[in-house]
């Protein structure tokens, strides 16, 4: 008897963003990196094409954050500069990009100026040879500033930028059609304000061809599972025809896990929970093997370990 | 949803007389107009202006040279049906084929060697169904024979025959109960379209009473429909309706994204 086939056929194809220029496209990176293209869902390569594989962002940030020790110095001294870092991350973890955070731009933190940032930004792009994904601190009124300083020094770069919300988006969508910057497109864990992002950023006059979307993300038990479904659920929308939601997806598994307290806090606090020296990158690289499977493209990621694992899980699933 | 963009029709005048006229204007601005409208496919039919195939070919011509849209082919005429497959330049949308074997065996292989898609009838030499069951019997004998034909469901259209209400009020609900029956055929299903205006035929509030039955026939698994693709309010509650069929993402501004 003959099994008959029951692959899924889907209509449609994720856009294919690329980050980065090299000299012949007017930018200074050694190459280029595209994420998206895919025509079926991670893995499912019997059913379509996948021409991209996912890539890791190596987190950094221009000041150091508030993560455990174990993770300092897992990524070493080198985490005190910023430059340094981002060279550690292509040359000794072997990420694809770097995905850069202004967290020192914080008006209640260091409140760093634009000018200090575009400065870091400016070093970070001379350090490294590999496409950025620059980040403001997350207020939106500062990074208005920031990104627009920011953005200015890598004219030319094709770098990916975030985010644009429903509270920012004219700002954001202004300062990457002036420097020609991809946009990074965010939304709480929720999918209709995704889609809501998306559309504003349509209506702003930007090409959503070049837009890579984001949920926030988390790293445990409901928050986890949402954003899993969230993910998924966009996809699979996407592959079925929704041009408002074929956007390839980044999941920030670095700037997350190493906030949550199961993943950093000592065995006297959660007896029985093992060395948090290994459970920490563990559970990085569980949260990034799941949003892997559920349709992220770019996974930004902090322990060695971690993208170490994921690295070899990437070889295997593509 | 996919809209069937219903002017491009000679049961309007101005179409009529562009079809008498050979003049091409009319055409392209229906064609025009529909598409920036969101239509899916635009309906051509030439009625009674002409009976010469020709002025059909010339009809789809004129409307493939103003836009990309594909065509849905609206015309009784099965060997008239088969010249134009052919000169369609993306797989169209054949209207439609009786449940009648010798009319479905003429026309399936044309429309799987091009690709096409087909909207079936639940209506054989018989006459009009005159309940969801006649509907459903109709509509299986259509389903079963295109899949003998190598069709697959995606490109079989469904068609419970919508009829009007103020004169045959008791067909409505069954309308709806056939089309809930056909989305059990397969899974996927095939699709499920319809004659919208027919509803409204002969009534006032036409607008009103096209509106209120698609969101009934979308909850009752339609997912097509010829209509009037300019009607805004119409589209609104297409678009409303299938998002609380779950069909898609909700965002606040899913008109505008529509209109976009």
């Amino acid at each position: 008897m003959d099994i008959p086939k029951v692959n899924e056929r889907w209509t449609s194809q994720i856009n294919e963003v690329t980050i980065g220029a090299t000299a012949d496209q007017g930018g200074t990176r050694s190459k280029v990196i595209t994420v998206g293209g895919q025509t079926t869902l991670p893995g499912m390569t019997f059913e379509g094409d996948i021409p991209n594989s996912p890539v890791i962002a190596g987190y950094v940030s221009d000041v150091v954050p508030e993560w455990p020790d174990f993770l300092k110095k897992a990524i070493g001294n080198e985490i005190n500069s910023p430059t340094e870092w981002a060279q550690k991350c292509v040359q000794e973890f072997g990420c694809d990009l770097i995905s850069l955070r202004l967290n020192g731009a914080d008006p209640s933190g260091d409140d760093k100026s634009a000018a200090d940032c575009a400065k870091v930004v400016e070093n970070v792009l001379k350090a490294v040879d590999v496409p950025l994904i620059i980040w403001g601190c997350g207020d939106d009124d500062k990074d208005a500033i920031v990104l627009q300083d920011c953005s200015a020094v890598v004219k030319g770069e094709n770098c990916l930028i975030g985010s644009a919300k429903e509270s920012n988006y004219k700002t954001i969508v202004a300062i990457c059609k002036a420097d020609n910057h991809k946009i990074i497109s965010e939304a709480p864990v929720d999918i209709n304000i995704g889609k809501q992002v998306n559309i504003l950023l349509q209506d702003a006059g930007y090409d959503l061809k070049d837009v890579v979307m984001f949920q926030t993300t988390a790293a445990l038990g409901y928050g986890l599972d949402y954003v899993y479904t969230i993910l998924e659920r966009a996809r699979m929308t996407g592959l079925k025809g929704d041009k408002l939601m074929a956007g390839p997806q980044l999941a920030d598994v670095g700037g997350e896990v190493w906030r949550i307290k199961d993943a950093v806090a000592s065995e006297e606090i959660l007896p029985g929970w093992g060395d948090p020296e290994r459970r920490g990158p563990s559970w990085e690289a569980a949260c990034a093997a799941d949003y892997l499977q559920a349709g992220a493209d770019i996974l930004v990621m902090s322990h060695p370990s971690a993208i170490k694992t994921i690295q070899e899980t990437i070889t295997q699933i593509a | 949803m996919i809209l069937i963009g219903e002017r491009i029709n000679a049961g309007f005048k101005d179409i009529k007389e562009a079809i008498i006229n050979k003049d091409p204007d009319p055409i392209r601005e229906w064609a025009q107009k529909q598409t920036e409208k969101g239509a899916t496919y635009l309906d051509v039919n030439m009625g009674t202006a002409s009976a010469n195939p020709d002025d059909f070919l010339w009809m789809i011509d004129t409307v493939q040279n103003e836009v990309e849209t594909p065509i849905c082919l609206d015309n009784n005429k099965l060997n008239v049906q088969k010249l134009a497959i052919p000169t369609c330049k993306k797989p169209p949308l054949v209207n439609s084929v009786l449940a009648i074997d010798e009319k479905m065996d003429e026309i399936f292989p044309t429309v799987a060697e091009y690709n096409a898609s087909i909207i079936g009838l639940s209506q054989d030499a018989g006459g009009s169904p005159k309940n969801a069951d006649d509907r459903m019997v109709q509509a299986g004998n259509v389903f079963a024979k295109a899949m003998e034909h190598g069709l697959d469901p995606d490109q079989l259209f469904l068609d419970p025959i919508v009829m009007p209400l103020k004169f045959m009020q008791e067909q409505a609900p069954e309308i709806l109960k056939a089309a809930g029956q056909y989305t059990l055929f397969s899974d996927p299903s095939p699709h499920i379209v319809c004659g919208l205006s027919n509803i409204s035929n002969g009534a006032k509030n036409k607008s009103l009473m096209d509106r209120t039955f698609i969101t009934m026939l979308i909850a009752n698994g339609a997912d097509a429909a010829i209509l009037d693709v300019m009607d805004d309010e119409l589209v609104n509650a297409i678009l409303t309706a299938e998002l609380m069929m779950n069909r898609g993402i909700y965002a606040d501004s899913y008109i505008e994204a529509f209109r976009g």
